[in-house]
C-alpha cells in the first residue's frame, strides 16, 4: 500500500487532474501528461512522493520497453492493482500521471525512456530494474548509446539492492548491469550487431560471431538463467515452460522470458504467468489486425534499425505484400541513413509499396536493393493499393501513431 | 563485359560505419553492376592488413576510440597510401575525413595525429552540427549540387594543399570559411551522411571514374531524381 501524500504533493496531484481533465475536455487526447506536467510543476519531487511506499520496477531499454512492461504488469495481475504507464508516455510526466491515476496501486510497473533512467531511479526507488537492450535510436537527438550504458551503469552502482533482470546477449546491457549484486540473465537473443561491435568498456572491437561474445578486455557473455529455444523457456531451475503468445516473433519470445523473470520474482507462480503472457494479443495498438476496405492488414511498430532489422526478419518468411511507411519528424529522428543499414534485400520478390514522409529515401534504398515497388505517400492510400487481403504494415514512430488515429478503430 | 574486378575497400565497418555510411558501398557497386562491371568488397578489420591494391577505399563515421583504432590501424599498414601513389580514389565521411587530416582534437580535448593525407585539421567547434546540409560543389568537379545530413561536432579548416570540396547553401559543413568537405587528389572528405552516395549519384561515378578511368554511361534513376528534388528543396 502507498504512503499518504503530504500536503504539497496532494495540492499538485489534483491540480494536475485538473489541468488533465481539462485537457481531455478540449479535446487533446487523453490529457495523461499535460496532468503529470502540472504536478511536476508544483512538486518537482512528486515522483518520489507518489513511489513512496510502492514496490517499483523500471524497464529501459531501446526496444521492446512498452512490450516488456505491458507482459510484466499483465502476469504481476494477480498480485493487486497496479500503476504503469501503458500507453509509453515514458517520461518523468507520464509516470506522475501514471501514479495519480492508481493512488491506491501497491506496484508501480514504469517504462522509462533510457536517457530518464537516472532521473526516475533516483526519486522511485526501484526494487527491480529490467534491462532490455541498447542501440541507436534517432542518433542525431539522443546522442551516443556509449553514454547511455555509462548512465545505466551508475543507477544500477547507486541500487545495490535492487533486483536486476538483464539480457546477456547485448554487450551495452552486460556492460551496465554486471556490477549488480543479484542479475537475472535472460539470453534474450538480439540480432542487431550494427552499435555493439565496438566494447562499451574498450572501444575494441568484440567478436559477435559466436552467441558467446567476448572481448580481450574481459568483458563477455555472462552464462543466462533464462534461456528460451522456440517457444519453450527454461529457467535457472530447470524447469520448462511452453509459451503460446500471440504476439510474433521471436523478439517477443525475449520479452516474455525477461516478463517471466521478473514476474517469478516477485513470487508470482510460472503457470499464472505463461497463461497471462498468452492472452496479450495487442500492445498500444501494434500487431493488430485493422481492416481498411477489405484489406486485413496486421499493423507493426518498428522505431529503429535495430526493430525494423527484427521486424523485417518476422515478416520476410510469409508471402503477404507489404506497406513500408516512414516519416522523419522530431520524434522519429530527422535522420534516415539508418535505412542503409537494414538488410531491405531480404524482401526480394515481395510485393512492395513504401509511404510516408520519407517515402522517397526509402524508394532509393529499395531501388539500390533491387528491389521493386510503387510509392504512394499517403499510408492508407498506401494499404488501398493493394488488392484485398491480409497485408503487413511496418510503420516508424510517428508513422504508425498516424496510421493507427486513421484506421485504428476501423474493425 | 568487363575485364578484371573492381575493388572496393571498406575501412573499420564495424566501427567506422554508423549512420547508414555503410550504404556508399551498396551505391558504389550497383552502379557498376548495372552497368556490367564485377565489384568485389573487401572489408578490413582491426586483426587484417590494408590490401594496397583496391581501387576505392571507404571510410565512415565513427566515434572518438574508432578513430585512433584507424589511425593506428592505417599507420601500421600502409596499403591505402601506396594504393592513393598508384591512382585509387578514398571517400571518407565525418570520423573518416578527420582521420586522413593532419591532426584531430577529440571531443576528449587531446590533439592526435592524423594520417595527413588531406591538408585539414579538426578542432571540437564547441556545438554540434546536426540538420540537413546542401552544398555548392567545387565547380572544377563537375557534379550537381551537394546534399545529405550533417551530425558532428568538430571544425575543420582547410590548409593550402587542399581545396574545399563545396560551399555551405544551408546547414553548417566544415565549420569554417562557409566551406563543406574538402578533397586533395583523389582523397575526398566530406560531413555528408544520408549516405553520401545515395543522395549524390554523380559523385559516386566521379569516384569511380577517378579511380578506374571507366567512360561511365548515364544512369536513368527517377527515384534519385524525386528523392534530390525533395531533399534540395528544403533550402528554398
Ligand atoms: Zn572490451
Amino acid at each position: 500500500m502507498s504512503a499518504p501524500l503530504d500536503g504539497r504533493t496532494r495540492v499538485a496531484v489534483q491540480l494536475g487532474k485538473a489541468a488533465s481533465w481539462l485537457s481531455r475536455a478540449a479535446g487533446r487526447g487523453s490529457g495523461a501528461i499535460i496532468g503529470g506536467r502540472v504536478a511536476l510543476a508544483l512538486e518537482p519531487r512528486a515522483l518520489e512522493r507518489l513511489t513512496s511506499g510502492r514496490r517499483v520496477i523500471l524497464v529501459t531499454g531501446t526496444n521492446g520497453k512498452t512490450t516488456t512492461t505491458r507482459m510484466i504488469t499483465e502476469a504481476l495481475g494477480a498480485r493487486g492493482e497496479i500503476a504503469t504507464n501503458a500507453t509509453g508516455a515514458n517520461m518523468p510526466d507520464g509516470h506522475v500521471a501514471a501514479l495519480m491515476n492508481k493512488p491506491k496501486a501497491g506496484y508501480a510497473v514504469l517504462e522509462v525512456d533510457e536517457m530518464h533512467l537516472d532521473q526516475v531511479a533516483e526519486q522511485a526507488h526501484p526494487a527491480m530494474l529490467v534491462l532490455l537492450n541498447l542501440s541507436r535510436d534517432q542518433l542525431d537527438r539522443v546522442g551516443e548509446i556509449r553514454t547511455v550504458e555509462q548512465r545505466i551503469r551508475k543507477v544500477v552502482e547507486a541500487n545495490p539492492n535492487a533486483v536486476v533482470v538483464a539480457n546477456a546477449d547485448d554487450p551495452f546491457i552486460v556492460s551496465a548491469a554486471q556490477s549488480a549484486k543479484d542479475v537475472e540473465w535472460v539470453a534474450m537473443g538480439s540480432s542487431w550487431r550494427g552499435d555493439s561491435a565496438s566494447c562499451p568498456r574498450c572501444g575494441h572491437h568484440i567478436d559477435t560471431s559466436t552467441t558467446e561474445w567476448h572481448c580481450t578486455c574481459g568483458l563477455r557473455r555472462p552464462t543466462p538463467g533464462w534461456t528460451f529455444d522456440g517457444d519453450t523457456v527454461t529457467a535457472p531451475d530447470g524447469t520448462k515452460l511452453e509459451l503460446n503468445l500471440q504476439l510474433p516473433g521471436a523478439f517477443n519470445r525475449g520479452n516474455a522470458a525477461v516478463a517471466l523473470a521478473t514476474a517469478y520474482r516477485q513470487g508470482v507462480r510460472f503457470q499464472d504467468i505463461v497463461m497471462k503472457l498468452n492472452q496479450v494479443s495487442s500492445v498500444d495498438g501494434r500487431y493488430r489486425d485493422v481492416n481498411v476496405n477489405g484489406r486485413k492488414a496486421r499493423l507493426l511498430l518498428a522505431k529503429n534499425p535495430a526493430s525494423w532489422l527484427a521486424s523485417l526478419d518476422l515478416i520476410s518468411d510469409g508471402d503477404r505484400p507489404m506497406v513500408l511507411v516512414v516519416n522523419s519528424r522530431e520524434a522519429d529522428g530527422f535522420d534516415v541513413s539508418w535505412l542503409w543499414d537494414v538488410h531491405f534485400e531480404q524482401l526480394l520478390g515481395r510485393r512492395v509499396v513504401v509511404a510516408g514522409g520519407r517515402a522517397a529515401d526509402l524508394s532509393v534504398r529499395l531501388k539500390y536493393a533491387d528491389v521493386p515497388h510503387t510509392v504512394v505517400k499517403d499510408s492508407v492510400a498506401a494499404i488501398q493499393s493493394l488488392p484485398p487481403g491480409d497485408v503487413d504494415v511496418l510503420a516508424n514512430y510517428t508513422a504508425f501513431r498516424d496510421l493507427v488515429a486513421k484506421v485504428g478503430s476501423e474493425k | 563485359m568487363s575485364e578484371s574486378k573492381i575493388r572496393i575497400a571498406l575501412i573499420l565497418p564495424d566501427v567506422l560505419g554508423t549512420y547508414g555510411d555503410g550504404g556508399n558501398v551498396i551505391v558504389l557497386a550497383q552502379r557498376l553492376h548495372w552497368r556490367g562491371h564485377q565489384v568485389e568488397v573487401v572489408e578490413v578489420d582491426v586483426d587484417s592488413p590494408v590490401p594496397n591494391d583496391c581501387d576505392i577505399y571507404l571510410l565512415g563515421g565513427g566515434e572518438d576510440t574508432a578513430q585512433q583504432a584507424a589511425v593506428t590501424l592505417l599507420r601500421r599498414h600502409p596499403g591505402m597510401q601506396q594504393a592513393i601513389d598508384k591512382g585509387a580514389a578514398v571517400f571518407a565521411i565525418c570520423a573518416g575525413l578527420q582521420v586522413l587530416g593532419t591532426s584531430f582534437t577529440g571531443a576528449d580535448g587531446i590533439l592526435h595525429g592524423g594520417l595527413g593525407l588531406l591538408d585539414v585539421t579538426t578542432t571540437p567547434m564547441g556545438r554540434r552540427a546536426i540538420g540537413e546540409l546542401i552544398a555548392k560543389p567545387d565547380p572544377a568537379l563537375g557534379i550537381g549540387t551537394l546534399t545529405g545530413f550533417e551530425n558532428h561536432g568538430g571544425a575543420t579548416k582547410i590548409g593550402t594543399d587542399a581545396r574545399a570540396l563545396g560551399t555551405v547553401i544551408h546547414g553548417v559543413g566544415n565549420g569554417v570559411d562557409r566551406f563543406e568537405g574538402v578533397y586533395q587528389g583523389k582523397v575526398i572528405g566530406t560531413y555528408l551522411h544520408g549516405p553520401a552516395l545515395a543522395r549524390n549519384p554523380e559523385l559516386a561515378d566521379l569516384l569511380i571514374q577517378w579511380a578506374t578511368g571507366l567512360q561511365l554511361a548515364p544512369l536513368d534513376l527517377p527515384e534519385v531524381d524525386l528523392l534530390r528534388r525533395e531533399r534540395l528543396a528544403i533550402a528554398d
